[in-house]
């Protein structure tokens, strides 16, 4: 593969930064809501 | 229609200017204006519903419907690209100006689906992720990959798919599906062609040289003129359904009453819009514009209506 302009690489090395970060704040947010989830249902069994 | 269905797009792109360029990309992918309509109709089949639902949980129910109708967007602009790059109003949309790969739109779309049907199911049972499964293959398979390109009954049966969030919303609650929501259902199955024929009318142009068979392109503008004044009194007669069967109290129906006559009105000009012979508008679809953008309006305010009432009841 050719190497890219460093202008093209400049630029999608920030793009996949972008979407590591939006990807990890996913992750983070389903956590916390498959925590809430449990906390949630734990009281309502109890 | 949407409803889930596809809304209007020049206001997709109306998004906040804080956001990066690519975060609003994938954001207008998910058809925000569309989803935020959905959502109100979803917020008050789970509202209405009998029964006690966690506020938390009620949370989650509420964006899995918003998440999926996005996710169902994302699946139809991938889909569509090559009819939207030769339409006007769709022709800025993300992955036609290349800004979005279509299979990173794709996968996108499939993974949110899966992700909102299964939590779904985790936050409240198994009939709401169902009936949310069964809205997004309505509105990719059924609507987007078949109707939409084969029949002008296109956004009649379609509308199908953009009518299914107050069930969802009832059965989060509930676990099932009752009478009031499929009334809700009902009206805005109803409300869908007046909705988007008012559209189609002024969008005929886009939608013929996309070779989209819209109303307009396939039996011409007079008679999708007949036909909205047609569903406009369907769609009135659906609203009264709860007030006749004893589902709601006067708040809902003395707001039922007025926004069909405003609905009604707004049809009337449609129909007798100053127009060619062929029924083309002489008035550059000034009434259709007025009443797709009343329709907006009637269905936020309907459905507020309905919770109002409960409150009030």
């Amino acid at each position: 593969m050719p190497p890219m302009p460093p202008a093209e690489a400049r630029e999608f090395v920030r793009r996949r930064r972008g979407r590591n970060i939006a990807l990890l704040l996913a992750l983070v947010a389903l956590c916390l809501i498959f925590y809430g989830l449990s906390m949630v249902k734990l009281a309502a069994a109890h | 229609m949407n409803s889930i269905v596809s809304g209007p797009p020049e206001a997709e792109f109306f998004l906040p200017g804080t956001l990066g360029a690519e975060a609003r990309d994938w954001l207008a992918l998910l058809k925000p204006r569309v989803v935020s309509l959905v959502v109100f109709t979803g917020a008050a089949g789970l509202f209405i519903a009998p029964g006690h639902i966690h506020p938390f949980v009620a949370f989650i129910a509420i964006l899995c419907i918003a998440v999926a109708a996005g996710a169902a967007g994302a699946i139809n602009m991938w889909y569509d690209r090559d009819i939207d790059a030769l339409m006007r109003r769709t022709s800025r949309r993300p992955i036609v100006t290349g800004r979005i790969e279509p299979a990173d739109a794709l996968g996108f779309g499939i993974v949110l689906s899966a992700v909102s049907v299964v939590l779904m199911w985790l936050a409240t049972n198994a009939v709401a992720a169902a009936v949310l499964a069964l809205s997004i293959a309505f509105y990719v398979f059924i609507y987007t990959m078949w109707l939409k390109r084969s029949t002008p009954q296109n956004i009649v049966i379609g509308g199908a798919a953009g009518a299914f969030p107050p069930i969802i919303g009832w059965a989060a609650v509930t676990g099932n599906i009752g009478v009031m929501p499929l009334v809700l259902f009902a009206i805005v199955f109803l409300w869908t062609p007046p909705h988007f024929w008012a559209l189609s009318l002024y969008a005929c142009k886009d939608y013929a040289r996309a070779g989209v068979p819209m109303l307009p392109v396939t039996h011409g503008a007079a008679h999708t003129r007949r036909q909205i004044v047609l569903y406009t009194v369907l769609l009135s007669a659906a609203t009264l359904l709860p007030v006749a069967l004893r589902l709601t109290g006067p708040v809902y129906a003395v707001s039922a009453i007025l926004l069909d006559a405003g609905f009604l009105v707004f049809a009337w000009r449609v129909l007798r819009d100053l127009q060619d012979v062929g029924g083309v508008s002489l008035t550059n679809d000034r009434p259709a514009r007025q009443a797709f953008r009343y329709s907006l309006a009637y269905l936020a305010v309907l459905f507020l209506a309905v919770m109002i009432d409960h409150l009030v009841n």
